[in-house]
């Protein structure tokens, strides 16, 4: 039914657009008419391929041959040997640096694919409302295999695998389920926390939205190990479309006897409810995540006692992230010792991240841990929107800090990211440009957080509320350069005293922004000005002699503040304008600056 | 449903579903099985891929294409492109398309389907699978 | 569903439909935020009075009740508007220019957040993160989402639909 047998497909990224992908397309187009074959040889252009440091790119199918560094005089070769002859231009090839091999088959080229879907693995591949697809892909052979092994080897190898915690903290997995298992007890509960409260962080979703089954399995196994037969899923009321996935999921997984009496034809026996959050960001820490499904306030209470010894309704309960779970099948599957092959020394295994902001790619991605964050921004994130230049990046939400160009090629894990003064977090991570203005960022974090706070605690109900009211201060161009030393004093105190996660985290944003953009907060309290041109009450605006004198600025004030002959350069009145920007929006001449 | 009572019985029951996903994805009856993914998570419904899975399955049953399948999946990660749509032809490598359209989803249907001529818009997938 | 304009009867019947929710409910225990959501979808907002009924049924204190209600941002207590607006204000859409377009909906509407216009027809409120990142900034008004909100004039078009 096909009548074109060949694809060329050129890279129509950024960069290999401006090394002349455009050119490649037309060479090739053009040698494809001269030889006659433009009936069955089909030339695209397509989206970035993420490789942009060999670009550009140029790919043929259906033989999967990937060609790098393609110049718009190669096209002739490329059509005259390989799509005439079939003999693939050799010098065209990837060489690998190790082997000094060319690499001809992109299949074989997995230092390109920077991404590595452990997690994600079938999300996007299998029809989530469907739970034989996900039988079919290995799906409940991991609880099958675990129902035969004793609860200390489950425990062991999940041990052995690294997997550390993905909501945020990083505890390793293996030992929370140990305590959880050695705490005897007539009932125990398995609680998957599903309420995904960072503003950008949507992985969790992701994942109960695309593969619910694969998080209902890895209850099972936890439910397994430590000895319970109840699971919980606390979920945040806001995802109607991942509720109802994960409660089909549920629902055919008792169907297949997957949960409920005797799974498996054995002596264990597990189920699943489902608790709906109500929107407290307080709720991922796991003591105030218990109180909230046990109907209370979500409050978070000092620990020890620890869940694993009492958590909810007072019996031990263990509580793990979705995106956890979501790895438990896999490290069963393939094994802990294939699963800790990938990733860093002390952080294994992949992390998925939301990758968003002022980035061209902006997605949902997986990356092995120990990727740099410059190949996750570049390569794959396809680089900076509009051609602007990288300024930081944020992980860890409201509780991390911001990692700026310094940062860029160290490795992404647990451990590093503390000690850039970020966090892991759940995983998102928005990148900011130029003219993001850095103590604004902060006091957007803290206008979160302060709002958040459930106040239960002194240090973050009135500390952090004191943050964000310097903050304003500042942004407003009301600061003094004494705030500052007040930011970072208040800040360590809110860090070394609040109770709980959100309170030790919370000051984060702004001690982090305060360390590595210095300079920025004094150009705010000591010269009034805003570096980024974001703070409206640090900006003016200025006519310059570009200015024609089209009156169009002055038609559109709101408050009359331009004044001007018509033809001759108007001038604003600085003590009229509100600073609203809507003259620099009507002016056609580019006479307006703001700064 | 009977319960899956044992693990010989997942086993088998893993073999059979494969084959029946197989048949689809690997394609043994060649001329017959084209897949058509739609990316149906919370942000592609929010860009459009519900309407775009409606109008496709639409007309798959219109023109009575019973070699076409249409199916959903869950994020495929490229939020910048939503919706996105993933073709699989039979015995070819799977091809993901961003920003699809009503329009485009014709044009997906009725050339690259219907008539194996991809067309602009490809996202080329850079992510390795469990099985590489 | 708003409470506004409904008679006694109508009322009492949603009542009915709350009572019956928390006779059938297996364990009175812990289930307080089940039977809030569940009488958030039916009044559509959290009155006093409802709270005390559930109070009285559930069998704990009003304070209790309140103290949950006003803990959670998912509950209200005011009613909302037949075309709620929820403006993302999750970080994606922050960086992209969230905070103008909620003063833009603001202007246009006279209303702050967690207020519903005079006619009942809008309520503005914020939220954090739809998770449709790719399209920020994001605009929820009911259920549809809408993408790419860069100017002014979007807005008034978007709120056209509704008028």
């Amino acid at each position: 039914m096909s009548k074109y047998t060949m694809h060329i497909l050129v890279c129509g990224g950024t960069g290999c657009m401006s090394s002349h992908s455009i050119e490649i397309v037309e060479n090739l187009k053009k040698y494809i008419a001269k030889t006659g074959m433009q009936d069955i040889v089909q030339v695209l252009r397509t989206g970035c391929f993420g490789f942009c440091e060999k670009g550009p790119i140029v790919k043929i199918l259906p033989d999967n041959t990937f060609y790098v560094q393609v110049k718009p005089e190669d096209a002739e070769e490329i059509i005259k040997e390989h799509i005439v002859k079939g003999r693939k231009v050799a010098r065209l090839l990837y060489t690998d640096p190790t082997t000094e091999r060319h690499i001809s088959d992109s299949k074989h080229m997995e230092f390109y694919k920077k991404q590595m879907r452990v997690a994600l693995r079938n999300c996007g591949f299998i029809d989530p409302t469907n739970i034989e697809e996900y039988i079919a892909r290995d799906g409940y052979a991991a609880l099958a295999k675990v129902l035969t092994m004793s609860q200390e080897d489950v425990i062991n190898e999940v041990k052995k695998s690294g997997l550390r915690g993905r909501g945020g903290g990083g505890f390793p997995t293996g030992l929370k389920w140990e305590f959880a298992y050695k705490n005897k007890s007539d009932q125990k509960y398995v609680v998957c926390n599903a309420d995904e409260g960072d503003p950008g962080a949507f992985m969790d979703r992701s994942i109960l939205e695309g593969d619910p089954n694969s998080v209902v399995e890895a209850m099972a196994i936890c439910g397994y190990a430590i000895g319970a037969q109840k699971g919980l899923v606390y979920i945040r009321a806001e995802y109607p479309l991942a509720i109802k996935r994960l409660e089909a999921a549920i629902h055919s997984a008792r169907e297949y006897g997957l949960l409920g009496e005797n799974i498996l034809g054995t002596s264990f026996s597990f189920d699943i409810e489902i608790r709906f959050g109500a929107g407290a960001f307080v709720c991922g820490e796991e003591t105030a995540l218990i109180h909230s499904m046990e109907g209370k306030r979500g409050e978070p209470t000092t620990k020890p006692p620890f869940p694993a010894a009492s958590g909810y309704w007072g019996k031990p309960t263990n509580v793990n992230n979705v995106e956890t779970f979501a790895n438990i099948p896999v490290i069963f599957l393939k094994g802990a010792d294939w699963f800790n092959k990938i990733g860093t020394e002390k952080s294994k295994g992949t992390k998925v991240f939301a990758l968003a902001g002022k980035i061209n790619n902006v997605g949902l991605i997986e990356v092995p841990m120990g990727i740099t964050l410059r190949e996750v921004i570049y390569d794959i994130g396809g680089g900076i929107k509009d051609g602007k230049k990288f300024k930081a990046v944020q992980t860890g939400g409201p509780s991390g800090g911001c990692l700026t160009e310094k940062d860029l090629n160290t490795p992404i894990d647990f451990d590093n990211l503390i000690a850039k003064g970020s966090m892991m977090g759940s995983g998102g991570m928005i990148v900011m440009d130029e003219d993001d203005c850095m103590p604004a960022v902060a006091k957007f974090y803290l206008e979160f957080t302060a709002e958040e706070s459930c106040g239960k605690c002194t240090p973050c109900r009135v500390g952090t509320k004191r943050l964000l009211e310097i903050l304003e201060k500042i942004v407003a161009g009301k600061g003094t350069e004494g705030d500052l030393v007040t930011l970072e004093e208040l800040g360590n105190t809110i860090k070394d005293t609040a109770l709980c996660g959100l309170g030790q985290t919370a000051p984060n944003p702004v001690l982090s922004t305060l360390k590595e953009f210095k300079a920025e907060y004094i150009a705010h309290v000591r010269d009034k000005k805003c570096p980024a041109g974001q703070c409206s009450a640090l900006l003016s605006y200025m006519i310059t002699d570009k200015c024609i004198g089209c009156t169009a600025c002055a038609r559109n004030c709101p408050v009359n503040a331009i004044t001007g002959v018509v033809k001759k350069q108007h001038t604003i009145d600085q003590s009229k304008c509100i600073k609203c920007g809507a003259c620099i929006n009507k002016c056609k001449f580019d006479a307006i600056i703001k700064g | 449903m009977p319960k899956i009572m044992s693990l010989d019985e997942l086993k088998n029951l893993r073999d059979k579903v494969k084959n029946q996903v197989d048949l689809r994805e690997k394609g043994e009856k060649v001329e017959q099985m084209a897949v058509i993914r739609v990316a149906m998570a919370t942000c592609g419904i929010a860009a459009g891929a519900r309407e775009v899975m409606n109008f496709l399955a639409e007309e798959v049953a219109k023109r009575n294409l019973n070699n076409v399948v249409i199916t959903q999946g869950g994020c495929m990660g490229y939020c910048y492109a939503e919706p996105t749509v993933e073709v699989k032809l039979p015995g070819q490598e799977s091809i993901v398309y961003g920003h699809v359209t009503k329009e485009r989803a014709l044009e997906i249907l009725e050339k690259h389907v219907l008539g194996g001529e991809m067309i602009e818009g490809i996202i080329p997938v850079g992510h390795k699978s469990l099985d590489e | 569903m708003g409470c506004e304009g409904c008679t006694n009867q109508l009322t009492e019947s949603l009542y009915k439909k709350l009572e019956q929710f928390i006779d059938e409910l297996p364990e009175k225990e812990g289930a307080l935020i089940a039977v809030l959501h569940k009488a958030q979808s039916i009044f559509g907002h959290l009155p006093a009075e409802v709270q005390q009924f559930v109070a009285q049924k559930l069998n704990v204190p009003v304070a209790q009740v309140y103290g949950v209600v006003s803990f959670y941002s998912f509950f209200t207590m005011t009613p909302k508007g037949k075309n709620p607006i929820s403006v993302c204000l999750g970080t994606a859409c922050y960086v992209r220019g969230s905070d103008k377009v909620l003063q833009a909906f603001k202007e246009e509407l006279g209303i702050e957040i967690g207020e519903t216009t005079k006619d009942g027809l809008f309520s503005l409120d914020a939220l954090r993160c739809v998770g449709a990142c790719g399209l920020a900034p994001v605009v929820m008004i009911g259920d549809k989402v809408y993408g790419k909100i860069t100017s002014k004039e979007q807005v008034k078009s978007i709120l056209n639909e509704y008028r």
